[in-house]
């Protein structure tokens, strides 16, 4: 257990895989060949748009790429990219290019799907960023508490207490600071509840976890419905808005995407930051994944289990409603019954996808938001495929890498076990 | 199969004799009183703190303690009394009315003053269902939370055998519904379960994503091909034919239906599988000790594989029963939780199918008498969830309710359902 960092990487790429790999790529690669590609009239422009709509600073020009050649450029690549991995593989990259591979992919189903028309590619990319906010911050919450070894599958009722306090506390207070710190102190109370039972108790984690869901669905909508839909001052809070950062904003393209948005993203790359720090460059990192891997082991060492355990959960509540603050006080400014749509349950998908890291999380929670904003355009592009078979992906892409298909995911050894001190 | 037959023997006496030496030595009576006492204190306290619920969260109560405390109190009494009175008549229906019904001898008064209790019945019936399905899971150690997206998918299999096949008999076309439902969800239990088998990716994680996976997928059944012709855009499926409806005992407004023996007739069987077959006694015994059922040569893989599929089967009749009997169509409104809820009744019902059953009378009857105190108080339905969710901590940590009430710990302590992802 002192190779932690050793095992925690993704096991050797075993000839099997790459395979399978190499047969994914070069999939891919014909795919846009044959279904993208070939349909494609050769005159047909494909424009983006890199501004996204409704901004006067940060502006970048159009981009007008020949859709049937940019295609067929894609598709090449991706079909070389495939014979090298069949035939030698990429080692310890492979899931590297695989990402590659995969948003070639993407970027030529936008070339296809936008031929002959506009599409504000600057719009999307802003919108994938917000959207993978609540994900990426749901999955933030589930890592802190799972790698001190207590399953968290209540992210998703914890935000939505978030989401509910933060805007009657916002409300009423007028003071959007005010919402989120309570939604902060919301999900810490729930988390502690968790600890309670699950590590002092030793209840089975997952139990607990679906106890608080069904808690925090019944108390929100219990409450929504007496109170906040009676009396709308009640559910009318002030929001964070746009907060373009002075400078950044003005670079082209980045600037809007990254500098000129919302204050929880800025919060979410903060968070990025100091979780991945935190967690594996720090004395007290080192503890609590100690915890989460061999408690007893860390015991013997003179680290108080438990007490660590009650911190990660309780650090991860507060992320959680941090999270579910995003739904109110960060948007829309008022709250509804189950807004929060299982987004804290695809957090939950992200923390697996991005292998209990905050980094893999991070990207995972980019991932999943950007198949969120395809759906939502894919009527407007005109495509026939139902917006409802985009959702599923990210649900889809986490049991595949459950089941192992492209390289298992490691949890936390020691990870829902309710440690007895002996 | 006439190998795995002779081989368990050996391990079979041993662990028949080593589990019958145990509960001589507990005392068969204690422990019985112990697993219904803590129940029954559970609910009893769940109602309590419920009541606290009600008060706090009461207009009434805030104007009579700001006149002075005695009116404070008196509201606090009056404002309980009146929600819980409600409750009860909701779910029992009027004494004094059944009574006068009788004496009058009219046989529509006699079948309105009865309709609140059959009515509970109606509800109880899908948590019959939805329960023995958690329960069986729990059984074969499978933590089956997916029963919600189970049901989904076999409402849409029953709905949609019920209105697409014309001109079949009542007595064929019914049964065929219903159990096209519970193949729906025994696919659907499938997957999560196969994939713990051959793969051992956590049937948790797999379980939630076939939630959301189920959800997103009737939608869009729903919403393409399985729209109602004249729906007007809206999510909603056809009538189910006549000949596919489960029959209801009574004229209109009685929607007491066969489905509630049809259940009654499943908690049998599930009981007779897993207390009185060969099979069922390998998946208990795969479900106690896995290791213990290996080394006796037991097919651990089958009664996975076999263990989530009936599971889902039985998720997916809830969902039969309450498109076929109830709603008679479906759209995505169909389950207000049972999937959810059904967690808490397993547990409550300590995974057997009579106290399943019983659990679910329970569960059905609160909830159905809460849509009463709904309509005559205004106290939201959603009150219902919250009291469940106390009721579940207090059946998962009997610890709490021991050292509330001071009941002793049985000798031996109950086994806690614990283990993590792996």
């Amino acid at each position: 257990m002192t190779t932690t960092t050793i095992t925690r990487r993704f096991e050797a790429v075993s000839p099997r895989r790459q395979r399978i790999m190499g047969a994914v790529f070069l999939f891919f690669g014909f795919f846009i060949f044959w279904q993208f590609a070939r349909p494609v009239d050769t005159n047909l422009m494909t424009t983006f748009v890199m501004t996204p709509g409704g901004l006067d600073r940060g502006f970048l020009g159009n981009w007008i790429l020949p859709a049937q050649f940019t295609l067929y450029f894609l598709s090449i690549i991706t079909i070389l990219l495939g014979m090298y991995q069949f035939l030698v593989g990429f080692g310890k990259y492979t899931n590297l290019v695989l990402g590659l591979v995969a948003l070639m992919f993407i970027f030529s189903f936008l070339v296809f799907s936008a031929a002959g028309k506009s599409l504000n590619l600057g719009g999307m990319l802003s919108n994938m960023i917000l959207l993978s906010v609540p994900i990426t911050l749901g999955a933030f919450s589930g890592i802190l508490s799972e790698r001190a070894g207590v399953i968290n599958i209540a992210i998703e009722g914890m935000m939505l207490v978030g989401a509910m306090v933060g805007s009657l506390v916002g409300s009423l207070t007028f003071n959007p600071w005010a919402g989120l710190a309570a939604a902060v102190l919301s999900g810490a109370v729930l988390a502690w509840v968790h600890g309670v039972i699950s590590i002092k108790y030793k209840v089975n984690q997952i139990i607990s976890g679906t106890v608080i869901n069904i808690f925090a669905t019944g108390a929100t909508s219990y409450i929504s419905a007496k109170f906040l839909q009676e009396y709308s001052h009640l559910n009318n809070t002030p929001t964070f808005g746009r907060a373009p950062i002075p400078g950044l904003a003005d670079i082209p393209l980045i600037g809007p995407t990254f500098f000129n948005t919302n204050f929880f993203v800025y919060a979410m790359f903060i968070f990025l930051i100091i979780l991945q720090v935190a967690l594996f460059s720090t004395r007290w990192g080192l503890r609590l994944r100690s915890v989460g891997e061999h408690p007893k082991a860390a015991d013997t060492l003179g680290i108080n289990v438990f007490r660590t355990r009650y911190i990660a959960v309780i650090l991860g509540g507060m992320m959680a409603g941090f999270a579910g603050a995003y739904f109110t006080v960060g948007s829309v400014g008022r709250f509804d019954e189950m807004m929060t749509a299982g987004k804290g349950f695809i957090g939950l998908a992200a923390m697996i996808f991005g292998n209990w890291m905050p980094i893999g999380a991070f990207g995972a929670g980019l991932l999943f938001g950007l198949a969120d904003t395809i759906g939502s355009k894919l009527s407007i592009l005109g495509s026939d495929i139902p917006p409802q078979f985009m959702a599923m992906l990210p649900y889809i892409t986490t049991m595949i890498v459950l089941a192992g298909v492209i390289g298992r995911g490691q949890p936390p050894a020691a990870d829902g076990v309710p440690y007895e001190k002996e | 199969m006439d190998e795995n037959a002779k081989k368990p023997d050996a391990g079979k006496v041993f662990l028949e004799e080593s589990a019958a030496a145990d509960a001589r030595k507990r005392g068969r009576q204690k422990q019985i009183n112990q697993s219904i006492l803590i129940p029954a204190l559970a609910v009893f306290s769940g109602l309590v703190i419920g009541a606290f619920i009600i008060i706090f969260t009461s207009e009434e109560v805030y104007a009579g303690f700001s006149q002075s405390i005695g009116a404070g109190l008196a509201a606090s009494w009056k404002t309980v009394a009146t929600a819980y009175g409600a409750l009860f008549e909701g779910s029992f229906g009027s004494p004094v009315r059944m009574v006068n019904a009788v004496l009058y001898g009219d046989a529509l008064e006699i079948r309105r003053a009865f309709n609140p209790f059959l009515e509970s019945l109606v509800v109880s019936t899908t948590y019959i269902f939805a329960g023995l399905a958690v329960a069986l899971g729990f059984r074969v150690g499978l933590f089956n939370i997916g029963v919600e997206g189970q049901l989904f998918i076999g409402a849409a299999a029953a709905t949609f055998v019920g209105y697409s096949l014309k001109g079949l008999p009542p007595f064929i076309h019914m049964p065929l519904a219903f159990l096209a439902g519970g193949v729906g969800g025994a696919a659907w239990g499938f997957i999560p379960g196969w994939l713990k088998a051959k793969t051992g990716g956590h049937e948790v994680i797999n379980t939630i994503m076939m939630n959301w996976i189920a959800f997103r997928f009737t939608d869009w059944l729903l919403s393409g091909p399985m729209q109602r012709a004249d729906s007007g855009g809206m999510p909603i499926s056809p009538w189910i034919l006549d000949s596919a409806r489960i029959p209801q005992f009574f004229p209109a407004p009685i929607r007491f239906h066969l489905g509630f023996f049809i259940a009654l007739l499943m908690a049998y069987l599930v009981y007779w599988l897993l207390f009185k077959s060969t099979w069922g006694f390998n998946m208990r015994t795969v479900g106690a000790n896995p290791n213990a059922a290996r080394y006796s040569g037991m097919n651990i893989f089958r009664a996975t594989v076999i263990g989530m599929s009936l599971s889902g089967a039985l998720a997916g009749m809830a969902g039969s029963n309450q498109v076929l009997a109830i709603s008679r169509n479906m759209a995505m409104g169909l389950s207000s939780g049972y999937g959810y809820d059904s967690i808490a009744l397993a547990l409550l019902g300590k995974s057997h199918p009579l106290g399943v059953v019983l659990a679910a009378l329970l569960f059905g009857t609160l909830r159905n008498g809460a849509t009463n105190m709904m309509v005559v108080t205004g106290i939201p339905i959603d009150i219902i969830s919250i009291i469940q969710a106390i009721i579940l901590i207090l059946i998962a940590a009997p610890a709490i309710i021991r050292t509330v009430y001071r009941v002793k710990p049985p000798r031996e302590t109950d086994v806690v359902f614990t283990q993590g992802w792996k």
